[in-house]
């Protein structure tokens, strides 16, 4: 199941960070974020719960980059 | 500017006022400290706070917490050592913040402007309800609804025109400013700007199925197909600041360490400390992470403004490492319509041939008797014409003005008993016989279009070493068009399935990458099997968009050569800025190593490199006169 995100990052590293940060969460296949648009796409597992799933993906990219945002 | 980058300038101004006055004002020391204090908690306190929240959560890596040591180290080395030189703190910190202003300021800007040009998403659409004109979203207009399009408006969704005509601007979707007529029953496109008359369109599509969604769509998605370059730098980056950071531990502990070994040398544990901290202000991939993307974002966006669509940035990598392109010839390199090209061995004037062979077949819709109505341009009087025979797979007998006029290939002329002379050109021949008696043959063929040999020719200056061409057509047709254009090799006679096949061994014999163009409708395999997938003529024809990686909006050629062109400029600027980016700072780390350079420096070129490869990468946009 693929999903798209708006988010705000001020950096591009920081995006980096974040990408490779929700990359690392659990239920999530592939993630990938556009600095340029400023956007996240995430591939997640089929049946999980997408809520639960996002918001472990947002606190884990808060924790790199305090200062971005994912509007879920 | 928004609201948090305008509270970082006014604290970066204030800052240097402070700096520059805390350095010409004197003033006791007991308040001069408090006050740099100040200044540095100022244009700092974000950084500090970043840090601290990177310790806790075990993100020690991050370019807050090396901005944090560098700073605080400086600080600290100022007191140790009695030097009482405390601008060295603020103003790394100062120009740190001004480098990721600008990176954030110029990098909002720049995406702003390139998404701007890309936004042909109409507002809106209007509605007839109860007899007035309203507004309403193109979302909520349903398939067969009549929408009106006044002068100066964006045309919303895709339909046909039920009444009006007016012409067409379709610079926003290919790129072309020269205006397209439109008349009631054309399909109209939705993106095109209305310039001259109100137009009544039926809606065929819902507005998200529509051209102008399906392109934003593609567009906005391209960037985020990741190309090799853009993987590299995010691997570079991860490694590149643990790897700075060891390597300022390393020399920091190392060589005082070696000179307290040495007898008779005593460890200078200031010195070593401080080229360690110069170390942690270049820590930062910031100029390499933003200018790669920022680089690929502007190429695919100058792009999209000339009518190529590219699909995402890898697709854009791909092509400008292009070596070989291979046409297809029908509709790509040719214009898939016949046109009359000569009148040869004629008895009667060649207008007057063109008028008979006209009229006889002015009754038939086979796209020979179009071109021949074509070619001989003016409006048909039919009632000239009576006793029209068609013969299917000969021609067409007729008797015009009375006279009689055969017009078909030799068979016709052989069952009439009419001598005829065979044609020395290519193409095909319609030989013609007035009043019994044999009255020359006209050379009907397939026209290059008007900019192919052009575009070949521009594909070779572009650094393409190998065109080729494949087409279902007989040899001695395809060999003429090949050698006009100036094709490297050509493969004629070749159904659908072995184009593929040819594809195959070119991609097997051929070394860099391989293109291939098509019309996008019946080549879908061959453009999935190429390296890179190249469909033109694609304004209105979602088969092409769906089955290509680069979309050319009309069928010129020339936007061919302009796509590898705007490719090898992109990649161009790309490897630029990792050269130059890589290169400066590997250069500061080697001055501050050795104790040429200083924290000053560092910060300099840090932030320096940065504004540079930005710029740099904004020139990917201006492709217009490549």
């Amino acid at each position: 199941m693929k999903k798209t995100y708006k988010i705000d990052v001020d950096c591009a590293n920081c995006a980096n960070l974040m990408e490779g940060a929700a990359q690392k969460v659990p239920g999530i296949l592939a993630a990938t974020v556009n600095y340029m648009t400023q956007k996240m796409t995430v591939e997640l597992e089929e049946g999980r719960d997408v809520k639960a799933v996002m918001e472990a993906v947002r606190k884990a990219c808060k924790k790199v980059e305090p200062d971005c945002e994912i509007f879920l | 500017m928004n609201k948090k980058q305008q509270k970082m300038l006014a604290r970066i101004l204030i800052t240097a006022v402070m700096l520059v006055g805390l350095n010409v004002i004197p003033m006791p020391e007991l308040l001069r400290i408090p006050l740099f204090l100040g200044a540095y908690l100022l244009i700092g306190y974000d950084i500090l706070k970043k840090a601290l929240r990177g310790i806790l959560n075990r993100q020690v890596f991050d370019e807050n917490f090396l901005m944090a040591i560098a700073t605080v180290g400086a600080i600290v080395l100022a007191v140790y050592q009695r030097s009482g030189d405390y601008n060295e703190a603020i103003a790394v910190m100062l120009f740190y913040q001004v480098g990721e202003l600008f990176e954030s300021y110029a990098v909002g800007k720049s995406r702003r402007n390139i998404s701007q040009l890309m936004d042909i998403r109409p507002d809106y659409a209007n509605v007839e309800r109860d007899g007035r004109l309203c507004q309403v979203d193109p979302d909520e207009v349903a398939v067969g609804s009549v929408i009106l399009v006044q002068p100066g408006e964006k045309v919303p969704i895709d339909g046909v025109i039920l009444e009006g005509s007016s012409s067409l601007n379709t610079a926003a979707l290919t790129g072309e400013s020269m205006p397209r007529d439109a008349a009631p029953g054309d399909d109209i496109v939705s993106g095109c700007i209305n310039m001259t008359g109100l137009l009544k369109i039926r809606t065929t599509r819902e507005f998200g199925e529509s051209t102008v969604s399906k392109i934003l769509d593609l567009v906005e998605n391209a960037s985020s197909r990741k190309s090799r370059s853009e993987d590299f730098i995010s691997r570079f980056a991860r490694v590149y600041t643990p790897a700075v950071c060891y390597a300022a531990l390393a020399l920091a502990l190392v060589p005082p360490l070696v000179q307290l070994a040495m007898p008779g040398v005593s460890a200078q544990w200031g010195v070593w400390l401080y080229r360690a901290l110069t170390f942690l202000v270049t820590s930062c991939p910031c100029a390499l992470v933003i200018s790669v993307p920022l680089s690929f974002f502007a190429g695919i966006g100058g792009a999209s403004r000339e009518g190529v669509l590219v699909k995402g940035s890898n697709y854009l990598e791909t092509l400008s490492q292009t070596r070989t392109v291979v046409f297809d010839k029908t509709g790509t390199l040719t214009r898939g319509v016949f046109e009359v090209e000569g009148v040869h061995h004629n008895t009667l004037p060649a207008d007057t041939l063109l008028e008979y062979a006209a009229l006889a077949e002015s009754a038939s819709s086979h796209p020979i008797s179009k071109s021949l109505q074509r070619a001989y341009g003016r409006e048909l009087d039919r009632s000239r014409v009576s006793d029209i025979h068609e013969e299917s797979g000969h021609g067409v007998t007729a008797l015009v003005d009375g006279i009689s006029v055969a017009a078909g290939n030799r068979k016709l002329m052989e069952q009439l008993g009419v001598a005829w002379v065979p044609c020395d050109s290519v193409g095909t021949v319609i030989h013609m016989a007035v009043d019994g008696r044999y009255a020359g043959h006209i050379l009907i063929s397939d026209q290059p279009k008007a900019t192919a040999a052009q575009a070949i020719a521009a594909l070779k200056k572009a650094g393409v070493t190998k065109t080729v061409m494949l087409t279902g057509d007989i040899p001695t047709v395809a060999q003429q068009v090949a050698q006009n254009l100036g094709l490297d090799e050509f493969y004629a006679g070749l159904l659908p399935g072995d184009k593929v096949e040819k594809v195959e061994s070119l991609l097997a014999a051929g070394t860099g990458k391989l293109a291939f163009v098509g019309d996008g409708i019946n080549d879908a395999p061959v453009l999935a099997r190429a390296d890179i997938g190249i469909a033109m003529g694609a304004m209105g024809s979602d088969a092409a968009i769906e089955a290509a990686d680069v979309v050319l909006m009309d069928d010129d050629p020339l936007k061919i050569a302009k796509a590898v062109k705007i490719s090898r400029k992109t990649l161009g600027i790309v490897y630029q800025n990792i050269a130059f980016a890589i290169g400066i700072k590997v250069l500061c780390l080697i001055l501050a190593a050795l104790g040429l350079a200083n924290m000053w420096l560092a910060i300099f070129a840090d932030v320096g490199v940065m504004v540079l490869a930005v710029l740099n990468a904004i020139r990917a946009l201006s492709v217009k006169n490549l």
